[in-house]
């Protein structure tokens, strides 16, 4: 299942934050760091998948939290945002690689290629948007199509 | 500006963004916010009611601030507020407020669940939808007792709408996996199973996670869904490229809902259905077959959607372990990808081949891509990757390539990172041992490995590999000249001086014949490593400076000197002192018998799992399989060595934490550390049997082909020579505490206070056994007068069976003068 999926910007701001399971703030916040900190030093020659037993610095984290240490992140790098799905080890890298493309794609249909600054002052659309395709730790809906006519209908709403 | 759609402006929310983002430095951030949070708690406050526009908007305002890193302590109520109105937008900002900063106060969650409850009984799916993702999001205790029975009937209805239900089934998940006592599928399961048929595809999605996870907690309850999983697939798996145009992606035919459908079929056997089985495999040929044709487009996303399908596939496979042709193409498919050019499918290649090596039917064929892997272990740039290279080496790892794979690893290891190293040497160690043939190889490994990664080389390493030296023969002198060898190195790492230390105390005289390697020699070697040494270590070697006394007589004048000087007798650490002190007596008054007596040459040890494996398994967690665990159980039916299934091995657990032998204890050589698990007869001829052995049992020496597993039970010894039991009881004379009696199931430990003419012994029973003692009572004898002088009272009995002491039973005396 997904644990959460963020949105991060070079400079390590969060520009959406989604959990799935139950944290502190301290706990979410450290996490947030930990998370900017291994994905941002990560280049073409790595993999799009990091798991946490791997990185000296994901050590830390699976020390911090002993839950942790099955996890691994899936993420990829869209002009200056971060992209991060952190899901189960046992979960399948490549189908959750192309569920964060496939919300891209949402995500740039619906904005009309979608920028940071859509992000930022649409923020509580972007919720509905995530909201509509995943769900409970799991996705919800995968077809693009559906899923903009519903955002679409949404909209005209009042 | 982005553009900002009719009726949902909320202008103001955006020009405070704005003003949020212009701001030039952190307390002008913090400035404008708390102006903006003084406005809306006014506004809050006020006399006139707010419209349900300005409530949205300053709700949203204070989201966002929540969002930004400040904490907000009021706008619960206006949030809940806005769950009733009958404005989407408005409930939309509510409902996210709420899901967003959860609050526990009663109140709120009672108004929080009324609202849900009358969306949810609404008939609009919108609210409906709303309802039901704040559900999924929160999962409380107080939305599940409250809403638990109400979803399943919403999931199955006739008239729900689709969307509704794909949330409905996901938010059932959410509720059923934080509070599973109040989801009772019971009257719902077979609908549930149903909605794999359903004709939406999204729906089928939805479903397909909450029946996963069911199944998973009751397999028998749900298993006719493998029937339906199996022709979903097999429609989706052979559907014209036209078909699902909505669920099509880049060329690709459903693909996440095909993982997921592949998941399903991981949670149960292969099918007995014949015609359903015959279905699935062929489902898992074309997939295979799909793999090998040319691709539809150049696109990643289009290779990435169809090799995710692949993975699962494969992983389905190897989950079933039963159809040797699927496996092997399995096998030659991944073989594929190891050199493919993209990063990702080369690691995911190496991680699943990982799983094929551990399969009978695979192994052969994943042992051929050895020099592949071996390449990659050298020359690939993510150090994930090259993890993976190593695992996959481990798992393939057999008699017919362990050299080449233990010489690559130990190869690796001079350069690897320092978060794996440990883990690497757990490996190399297992490895080495387990596919010794020649055990001198095996020395020589290990010396490897003290010498490129000594500060990862954890006891139980180096533990092992004295134990191994000491049970063969046929090593020893080996061992000998070769750690003498290491030792000459100008920087020598503190275990080899450990393990150096100890061997050469053990069987130095093997090769004090050549004089480059005499006693003297050896003695200055290690002595010159002394004041390096931290203190177990300088322990240690006094033990073996000792052992050099009885050893070589010619060098006691000089040992004794270093014995005698103020470092050592003087010392400020206890232990060190101690030991000098007393080997330099034992070295004055012994004479040369009782010298050779007590510095007996160590006994083997006895056989039991290594606790290099329980340490390994430890720190990859109970979830990893380790396969060469894997391999053991299906050669010899495994019952020590880590269970075949992915659950913690208590039998494991459990021998890890029987003593590892450590030189102090058992320096005097008088017992080695019993063995494990031997039943007792008995209760009533328990009690007879435990006194009338009045020795330790000899552990047997046997060690089978492959290494550290063997089934022989321990043998009983006859008593051992008088000496033995008068040292036991001699050592009373000047020790209040000590073990008084041990043999394979019973250790009894005294530990006696004395003051003036007070005296209180304290005599502990210590089960060594794994299953409970019944019954169980003591007696103690005093002989004549001494009766009336002593009290007795037991304290407190329990039987527990353990590796430890747990049970105890105290036993008071005094005697008056």
């Amino acid at each position: 299942m997904i644990r959460f999926i963020l949105i991060q910007n070079r400079a390590g701001k969060t520009r959406l934050a989604k959990w799935y399971m139950q944290f502190d703030d301290d706990e979410k916040q450290k996490l947030i760091e930990e998370v900017h900190a291994v994905v941002t030093v990560r280049d073409a020659k790595h993999t799009n998948f990091v798991e946490v037993w791997d990185q000296l610095v994901s050590y830390a984290l699976s020390v911090l939290f002993p839950q942790f240490r099955n996890f691994k992140i899936i993420y990829r790098r869209y002009a200056g945002l971060y992209f991060c799905i952190c899901v189960d080890v046992t979960d399948n890298n490549l189908a959750y690689l192309e569920g964060i493309h496939n919300f891209v794609e949402v995500l740039n249909e619906y904005f009309h290629n979608v920028c940071e600054l859509d992000l930022v002052f649409n923020f509580y659309k972007v919720y509905t948007v995530v909201d509509e395709m995943f769900l409970a730790g799991e996705i919800r809906e995968t077809s693009q199509t559906k899923v903009l006519k519903q955002l679409l209908m949404l909209q005209s709403l009042e | 500006m982005p553009a900002v759609s009719k009726g949902d402006g909320m202008r103001g929310l955006a020009v405070f963004i704005s003003d949020i983002r212009n701001c030039k430095s952190k307390e002008a951030e913090i400035k404008r916010i708390n102006k903006e949070l003084a406005n809306i708690r006014s506004k809050f406050k006020g006399d006139k009611a707010l419209d349900g526009y300005s409530k949205k908007k300053y709700v949203c305002k204070l989201l966002f601030i929540f969002l930004l890193g400040h904490d907000i302590d009021f706008g619960h109520m206006e949030a809940v507020n806005l769950l009733s109105s009958n404005k989407y937008t408005e409930k939309q900002i509510g409902y996210l407020f709420i899901s967003v900063l959860v609050n526990s106060n009663s109140e709120l969650i009672r108004l929080i669940n009324n609202a849900i409850k009358n969306d949810l009984s609404s008939r609009n799916p919108t609210f409906m939808c709303l309802a039901l993702h704040c559900i999924a999001n929160v999962g409380s205790r107080e939305m599940a007792e409250a809403f638990a029975s109400e979803i399943p009937r919403i999931l199955v209805a006739g008239d729900t709408m689709d969307s509704v239900k794909q949330s409905a089934a996901l938010c059932l998940l959410r509720l059923y996996k934080t509070s599973p006592d109040l989801v009772l599928m019971g009257e719902w399961t077979s609908r549930v199973v149903h909605l794999l048929n359903d004709q939406h595809m999204g729906v089928v999605t939805a479903a397909i996670s909450l029946i996963t996870c069911l199944s998973q907690k009751n397999p028998d309850e749900f298993k006719t869904c493998v029937s339906l999983a199996v022709s979903r697939l097999s429609r989706i798996v052979s559907s014209a490229s036209t078909d699902l145009q909505d669920y099509t992606y880049y060329f690709v035919p459903a693909p996440w809902l095909s993982c997921k459908l592949l998941r399903l079929l991981q949670c149960y056997p292969p099918p007995e259905d014949g015609a359903v089985k015959g279905r699935l495999v062929e489902c898992l040929e074309t997939i295979l077959n799909k793999a090998q044709e040319p691709p539809k487009s150049k696109k990643v996303q289009h290779s990435n959607a169809k090799n995710a399908i692949l993975f699962e596939a494969i992983s389905l496979i190897i989950h079933y372990d039963s159809e040797p042709n699927l496996l092997v193409r399995a096998c030659n498919q991944l073989g594929q990808f190891l050199q493919h050019r993209e990063t990702n499918l080369r690691y995911l290649a190496l991680e699943s081949m990982c799983t094929l090596a551990s399969s009978e039917f695979s192994h052969e064929a994943v042992k051929t891509h050895i020099e592949t892997v071996i390449n990659a272990l050298k020359t690939e740039r993510d150090v994930s990757v090259r993890q993976r290279a190593a695992d996959l080496l481990y798992a393939m790892c057999d008699r017919s390539n362990a050299k080449q794979i233990v010489a690559e690893m130990l190869s690796y290891l001079e350069t690897a990172d320092y978060s794996i190293r440990e883990e690497m040497v757990l490996k190399v160690a297992i490895l080495a041992e387990k596919y010794a043939v020649d055990y001198s190889w095996y020395v020589d490994t290990i010396l490897n490995l003290i010498r490129i990664a000594g500060d990862y080389v954890s006891e139980e390493v180096w533990y092992r590999v004295i134990q191994i030296v000491i049970n063969r023969d046929d090593v020893q002198g080996y061992a000998a000249k070769t750690v003498f060898e290491a030792l000459q190195a100008p920087a020598c790492h503190e275990n080899m001086v450990k393990v150096g230390g100890y061997i050469l105390g053990e069987f130095g005289n093997l090769i004090a014949g050549d004089p480059r390697s005499s006693p003297l020699v050896q003695f200055n070697l290690l002595h010159s490593k002394f004041h390096l040494c931290s203190v177990p270590t300088r322990a240690l070697l006094l033990s073996a400076y000792i052992k050099f006394i009885n050893l070589f007589p010619e060098t006691k004048a000089t040992i004794q000197e270093v014995l005698r000087c103020d470092s050592q007798i003087r010392n400020s650490d206890v232990e060190l002192q101690q030991r000098a002190v007393e080997y330099l007596k034992l070295s004055s008054i012994a004479s040369t018998d009782v010298l050779a007596t007590v510095l007996e040459e160590m006994p083997p040890f006895p056989e039991r799992e290594s606790s290099i494996l329980a340490k390994l398994k430890k720190k990859k967690g109970p979830g990893a399989v380790s396969v060469t665990e894997l391999e053991d159980n299906k050669r010899e039916g495994g019952e020590l060595n880590g269970g075949g299934d992915r659950g913690p091995d208590t039998a494991a657990m459990a021998a890890s934490n029987a003593s590892t032998p450590s030189p102090s204890a058992d320096l005097l050589g008088i017992r080695s550390a019993a063995p494990v698990g031997a039943p007792p007869a008995s209760t009533g001829s328990l009690l007879v049997d435990v006194f009338s052995e009045a020795g330790p049992a000899a552990p047997s020496a046997a060690v089978n082909d492959d290494g550290f597993l063997s089934s022989a039970p321990p043998s009983e010894d006859p008593a051992p020579p008088l000496s033995e039991a008068d040292e036991l009881l001699n050592k009373f004379v000047c020790k209040n505490n000590g073990v008084l009696f041990e043999n394979q199931l019973l250790q009894i430990g005294i530990k006696s206070e004395y003051r003036q003419n007070l005296g209180r012994m304290y005599l502990f029973y210590g089960n060594k056994t794994s299953v409970q003692f019944a019954s169980f009572t003591t007696t103690v004898s005093c002989p004549g007068d001494l009766q009336s002088h002593i009290l007795f009272v037991p304290l407190c009995s329990e039987t527990k069976p353990s590796n430890r002491i747990t049970q105890w039973k105290a036993i008071t005396s005094s005697l008056s003068p």
